[in-house]
């Protein structure tokens, strides 16, 4: 192996073994790589040599790719670093948001990475049929904000998010692909020095990008912001400049409302992405996962003078945002994790009309300490109204009200005392969307619960213990069944004075 | 091979008792000593017989400004804590010890890492790197992929391509960093004996040259019992202190 000449990206061919690995075909040809369909040259699996036991599913290989970077004679630095940036974050990266990383080659013989093939198109396939259909907007939007949270959480600021680098599996998740532009925080920024202009691709870079700010994960939320605007009104929100003065112009000049272009856009949505296409990071949904909350959740969108909007910017305000651009740099203390830590979503399940008052309390003045130490979160207050599990239900009250608003009426009132406690001090009062209120129709609570914090990525569940012995033993207890389905932390409470 | 490069021990036998502990932990199969073993703390004999043995089994130690001193005589540029400490020192250590001092190389290269305790442009000059400027200056003056080197006391990883680009980077506790084959590194561990980055905890790092990643660690210590050896020796109390610190 060691005596193996240097290759070069042009003399690969179908048909030829690096480091194991059979290339097939070349199925694509970029301009910065090329990607070769492969397969092992021997099988690499003790599960295909040897007979699969009678019933075992058999072992199914993992279609791969191998991307070899397009070295262009050393004028074009900025390809082999992008490609050495992807070689550092791809095998720090996990789960199905991402392509399986399998193996990568040296830079001093022939550099590659070989990675899981996401079958199927990109998301650009659908960016030439814009606009779509509302509903096929929202979909595209929470599944891939689901993703990003899922990236940042693992350190990770894409900083190139646009439809050519974004797949589906078959199982629906979002796929992101192509990591040459990202930031790991805890590994060295390969890119720091690299470039002369902003790093990015001109419709989707977010402001602080053209300022050359590498660490904010809501960088990310703009971009996505850019395609969702694009997705609903079939144009790009900021056209496709490529000079840097034409980048620069969305540090200072809002879009055109999308509601303008599309009338039957829904204020709600208008108010989610206008909001991600805010210049200041800060004005965006903090995380990813807040974002994906709002796109599951339009009801809870609170609308704001974003969702009414149809004029551009004036005059004044663009000269005003252009001092307000001045001296720009990166801030301390914010970096993708960071960022997803700082800004959690929690959630209170709460038992509303079955639980001891003591223990509604108990559980309020729990989720209202957490609130007050984390300025960053929000709240969603959640309680699950039984439905059999066969059969009709009653929806209706003896007195014909309806079952979910009475619920509902119950949850906020709850509520109240801790949204207001912290509202107090506030001058605007409690920040708006803070806190949400969802009553959710199932036979199951704690099935309900777990599913409701997965889809919502919610980062810790608060909740009561049924504090009667009687109850929990004929019934089973919902907290416990909780914590151990739920991913995330669970606190249980339980009221201290029926402990005697 | 898994080599774990510590440095700037400064005669701390609870902090370096700690680090050895974690390196072996982790598989640590190989050491490099960056000098600066005794001076500051109360255990310069014990500091030294520990990395002549592991000399003595194979280990790179190289020269730091302290242990200079100490076999030398104090420099003038010295602090008056410094120069204290080094005449204490000096007392401390048998003929031996003071032997192995003197005998202990500015550099070492092996294969494609540089060893040396200040920089690798004028070793014996001991200017310190704090900043990309001198970051690249040593790593000019080289021509080893990797260098590491000690005496500033602050955990630092410094890269540089072939067309001139570098960077920092201050790095995480524990984390694996990939160091790429495309550009050149220069490694700074941080101190195991007097950490001055505000955290109190002694710093190594563990290098896989294998598959060429690096970790940055940091090993919580015994420091009430390194600080009271300090005080009851009659050394400087600063000098204590600072260890609670980590400044």
């Amino acid at each position: 192996m060691e005596s193996e000449p240097i290759l070069r990206p042009s003399t690969l061919e179908a048909g030829q073994v690096l480091d194991g690995f059979k290339l097939e075909e070349r199925t694509h040809q970029g301009g910065m790589a090329h990607l070769w369909r492969v397969t092992y040259a021997e099988s690499p699996s003790r599960a295909e040599a040897e007979p699969p036991a009678a019933g075992a599913t058999p072992m199914t290989p993992v279609p791969m790719i191998m991307k070899v970077p397009r070295i262009k004679g050393g004028e074009d630095p900025a390809t082999i670093v992008g490609f050495e940036v992807e070689q550092m974050i791809m095998p720090a990266l996990s789960g199905p948001h991402v392509p399986k990383f399998i193996a990568k080659g040296d830079f001093t013989r022939q550099p590659y990475i070989v990675m899981e093939s996401i079958q199927g198109a990109s998301l650009k396939a659908r960016f030439d049929l814009a606009p779509l259909p509302v509903n096929e907007v929202v979909e595209i939007g929470w599944k891939v904000a689901t993703a990003l949270h899922e990236l940042h959480r693992q350190h990770v600021v894409h900083l190139d998010v646009k439809p050519s680098n974004i797949m589906f599996r078959a199982t629906g998740e979002a796929v992101l692909i192509d990591f040459g532009l990202s930031r790991h925080d805890q590994l060295p920024d390969l890119l720091e020095e690299e470039f002369e202009l902003p790093m990015g691709t001109g419709p989707y870079m977010s402001p602080e990008q053209i300022q050359f700010i590498r660490n904010d994960p809501r960088s990310d939320l703009f971009a996505l912001g850019v395609m969702l605007y694009h997705l609903v009104t079939g144009e790009r929100p900021f056209g496709a400049p490529t000079s840097v003065s034409g980048l620069r112009q969305r540090l200072f000049r809002d879009a055109v409302a999308p509601r303008t272009l599309r009338p039957d856009c829904p204020p709600w949505l208008q108010e989610v992405i206008l909001r991600c296409l805010e210049v200041k990071p800060e004005r965006r949904h903090q995380t990813a996962a807040q974002l994906a909350f709002e796109l599951q959740n339009p009801d809870q969108v609170v609308l704001t003078e974003r969702a009414e909007r149809v004029a551009g910017t004036s005059t004044l305000n663009v000269v005003k945002r252009w001092f307000a651009t001045l001296g720009t740099e990166e801030k301390e203390g914010v970096s993708a994790a960071d960022q997803t830590v700082k800004s959690p979503i929690l959630l209170a399940a709460v038992d509303v009309t079955n639980a001891e008052p003591a223990l509604l309390e108990a559980v309020r003045h729990t989720v209202q300490r957490l609130l007050q130490t984390e300025p960053g979160a929000r709240l969603a207050c959640l309680a699950v109204m039984k439905t059999n599990r066969i059969g009709m239900d009653e929806l209706v009250e003896a007195d014909g009200s309806s079952k979910h608003v009475n619920m509902l009426v119950q949850l906020k009132h709850w509520a109240r005392p801790a949204v207001q406690a912290l509202a107090f001090g506030h001058k605007d009062g409690l920040q708006a969307g803070r806190v949400t209120f969802h009553v959710l129709e199932a036979p199951d609570a704690a099935n309900a619960i777990t599913d409701y914090a997965r889809k919502n990525q919610v980062d810790h569940i608060v909740m009561g213990a049924r504090s009667s012995g009687g109850l929990r033993r004929y019934l089973g207890s919902v907290s416990a069944q909780v914590v151990s389905e739920s991913a995330c932390s669970v606190t249980v409470v339980r009221a201290v004075s029926s402990r005697d | 091979m898994k080599l774990a490069i510590l440095t700037d021990l400064h005669a701390n036998r609870e902090a370096v008792t700690a680090v050895m502990a974690h390196a072996r932990s982790h598989r640590a199969e190989r050491y490099a000593f960056l000098g600066d073993f005794v001076g500051y703390g109360a255990d310069p004999g014990w500091v030294v017989d520990l990395v002549r043995e592991h000399v003595a089994g194979g280990a790179v130690a190289v020269m730091g400004n302290h242990d200079q001193a100490v076999f030398q005589g104090p420099l003038p540029t010295m602090i008056p804590e410094a120069r204290q400490v080094v005449e204490w020192t000096r007392a401390q250590l048998n003929s031996k010890q003071l032997d192995f001092l003197a005998s202990l190389p500015m550099s070492v290269i092996d294969r494609d890492m540089l060893f040396v305790h200040a920089n690798a442009w004028a070793p014996k000059e001991w200017a310190y790197i704090t900043s990309r400027m001198d970051a690249v200056r040593s790593l000019y003056a080289t021509d080893a992929r990797y260098t590491f080197c000690g005496h500033m006391h602050l955990p630092m990883l410094y890269h540089l391509t072939s067309t001139g680009k570098t960077g920092d980077f201050t790095p995480s506790q524990g984390v694996a960093i990939p160091l790429s084959e495309q550009r050149r590194w220069l490694v700074v561990p941080g101190s195991a004996g007097q950490p001055r980055d505000g955290n109190p905890a002694a710093c190594y790092a563990m290098f896989d040259t294998a598959s060429a990643t690096l970790a940055f660690h940091r090993v919580p210590y015994d420091l009430d019992a390194a600080g009271a050896k300090i005080i009851a020796a009659g050394l400087p109390l600063r000098l204590a202190q600072r260890l609670a610190y980590g400044e």
